[in-house]
């Protein structure tokens, strides 16, 4: 079905459009056979009529024949074929017509005759404006489609990495917690169960803020804070954290768990990498509209590097850049024993929820 | 070291309470003495390097070497029971090889029973069991297309990482291949063959049945023999190119 007969307001407008070169063919045979406007509109308004009926056949054309596959050639000479066997007929009608108006109007016939084959030149023409339109539209709904499809890729990708996301409880860190609990119960029942539910405390805030799509950045912190008390009891006084978060920043609104990976990745390759130790610091103060977080932490550079490492890294990326577009950025600085990476992300206020505990 | 006397074994972990559960299991077992602990791959080396114990508990994930390369630079007679919380590949690959693995975290039972594989294996040692080597046992516990970063050799309790960026070219010289490297070379007891098989195969050409380069450090190749080439490279080594060696060489520099 063509897309104009979908509407009747598209209809009107299609037929409307027709009338210019109805007019159009009647004011040139009007000039060229010295025949009356009327007897040229006589003409040229049965004529012009159901050829603009042909002109939507190239609809079919086109989709069988599309553009960008199939040579240009062969889709060149299809077109000039089918307009040259619309233009024929056409004037064929013209002729038959201009015979039954001799009927009405003696020497009619004689007069217009001369000028009829002019009307194969204007069909072919006419008909091939249809071709060029029709590809047009079929680009432009193209184009539509791919931009719809891309769209919900976008969306469907999102989804997919958030759910990946929630889904990110490092199983290792759980079984390394786990025997340290195993290894206190006896030792130290007491510090048994304070690790318990420390653990609990992390994995149940984890659970809550992956379900949101924004979180107040003080609920991030407040993660990140139950997270280190938990690897404290795991790497003790080889784990040193400084923070430095500024209190204005607790309102700007955040993507959930998105520190997270940052400070995971800092023990795993930091801390766990070092045999005395090391320190995280963690820093985030506004500047204007702009969240700014700094989590350094210092490394072994003569550590095998991290298999894993990029993923979580370019994971934050990806999920600022869906969100921010270019007004968030991420950058990741290695000097001498300092991995360092900053981020900066415009901060949509939110209420403060009430802390995590 | 007679299997008479008691077990003398070493922990390795970085983690404090790993190490302090492993001490409360083992303190429940008779037979089996801690003679010492090491907090890391480096100090582990040249503890079980000084000590020769008869059985190592090894941690994976550790600061300065992983328990994959300390288990290449310690004698293949020492038992090895790797202690990690770590489930991926490495564990296939043990299975069948090391004494045991134990899953963080375990429990009295399951730790032993690895006992139980360790005193069969520390017994029979002495009747010279076949052991796998274990520069191949590591090379069978990496991934496939995940390449070796760096190759550790020891000398003496001395340890040298070196990183395949500034590997040169390496030959085989009998039991043992020379790792070429910024103008020194260590020795480090590995067929050319299971080195070849961690390496970046895009990277490190085999020219010659005893010579793995450093496609990097090629200058040009020059006819020698009817059938040979040689390879030289930027500070003016010669190596020797066979005519399957030289196929191979050709062919990644075309894909290039």
């Amino acid at each position: 079905m063509h897309p104009l007969f979908a509407s009747a307001r598209r209809l009107g407008l299609y037929i409307l459009v027709w009338q210019l070169p109805t007019a159009l063919t009647s004011y040139l045979l009007f000039v060229a056979a010295r025949i009356t406007p009327w007897e040229a509109l006589a003409l040229c308004a049965p004529l012009c009529f159901p050829y603009a009926i042909v002109c939507l056949t190239p609809w079919y054309i086109s989709r069988v024949i599309p553009l960008r596959r199939g040579s240009a050639l062969k889709v060149i000479v299809q077109h000039l074929l089918a307009s040259a066997v619309a233009a024929f007929f056409w004037t064929r009608l013209a002729y038959f017509l201009a015979r039954l108006l001799n009927g009405w109007h003696r020497g009619f016939f004689d007069r217009v005759s001369p000028h009829l084959p002019f009307f194969f030149g204007v069909g072919m023409l006419l008909y091939l404006l249809a071709v060029a339109l029709h590809y047009t539209y079929l680009e432009i709904v193209a184009a539509r489609e791919s931009a719809r499809l891309e769209h919900e890729a976008r969306v469907l990708a999102r989804d997919a990495e958030l759910r990946a996301l929630k889904a990110q409880i490092n199983p290792h860190f759980l079984f390394n917690c786990l025997n340290s609990i195993s290894a206190l119960t006896s030792i130290d029942p007491a510090q048994a169960r304070d690790m318990c539910i420390r653990l609990s405390g992390f994995l149940r805030n984890t659970l809550r803020l992956g379900e949101k799509t924004t979180i107040p950045f003080s609920d991030e912190i407040d993660l990140v804070r139950t997270y280190f008390d938990v690897e404290q009891v795991r790497f003790g006084s080889r784990l040193r954290v400084e923070q430095n978060i500024e209190p204005a920043c607790g309102r700007c609104g955040v993507p959930p768990l998105l520190l997270q990976p940052l400070v995971e990745n800092a023990v795993k390759h930091g801390v766990a990498s070092l045999a005395g130790g090391g320190f995280i610091r963690i820093r985030a103060w506004l500047i204007n509209d702009l969240l700014r977080v700094v989590v350094e932490n210092e490394f072994d550079p003569e550590n095998p590097e991290p298999r894993r490492g990029g993923l979580g890294l370019a994971n934050v990326r990806n999920r600022i850049r869906t969100r921010h577009g270019n007004r968030g950025h991420m950058n990741v600085t290695v000097a001498g024993t300092l991995h360092r990476v900053e981020l900066l992300l415009p901060c949509e206020t939110v209420p403060e929820a009430h802390a995590a505990h | 070291m007679l299997p008479t006397d008691n077990i003398r074994a070493i922990l390795v972990d970085d983690e404090d309470l790993a190490r302090a559960l492993l001490r409360e299991y083992l303190a429940s077992t008779a037979g089996i003495e801690i003679i010492a602990e090491c907090s890391d791959g480096f100090s582990a080396v040249k503890t079980i390097g000084e000590l020769q114990p008869d059985l190592v508990f090894l941690d994976v994930q550790m600061p300065k070497l992983s328990g994959f390369e300390v288990l290449e630079l310690i004698g293949r007679e020492i038992a090895v029971i790797f202690v990690t919380a770590h489930d991926s590949y490495a564990m296939k690959a043990f299975d069948a090889h090391a004494v045991d693995y134990l899953l963080k975290p375990f429990s009295k039972e399951r730790f032993d029973l690895a006992l139980d594989r360790a005193r069969l294996r520390i017994r029979s040692a002495t009747g010279a069991a076949p052991t796998p080597d274990p520069a191949a046992l590591s090379a069978a516990a990496r991934a496939p297309r995940e390449f070796a970063q760096r190759i550790v050799v020891k000398d003496g309790a001395k340890v040298t990482i070196i990183p395949v960026d500034k590997l040169d070219y390496v030959e085989a010289q009998d039991d043992y291949i020379a790792l070429h490297s910024q103008k020194r070379s260590y020795l480090k007891q590995q067929t050319i063959s299971s080195l070849e098989n961690i390496l970046d195969p895009e990277r490190f050409v085999r020219i010659h049945r005893s010579c793995i380069v450093n496609l990097e450090r090629v200058a040009k190749i020059e006819p020698y023999t009817k059938d040979s080439r040689l390879a030289m490279l930027n500070d003016g080594t010669q190596l020797p190119v066979s005519r399957s060696g030289y196929a191979r060489l050709t062919d990644l520099l075309e894909s290039r």
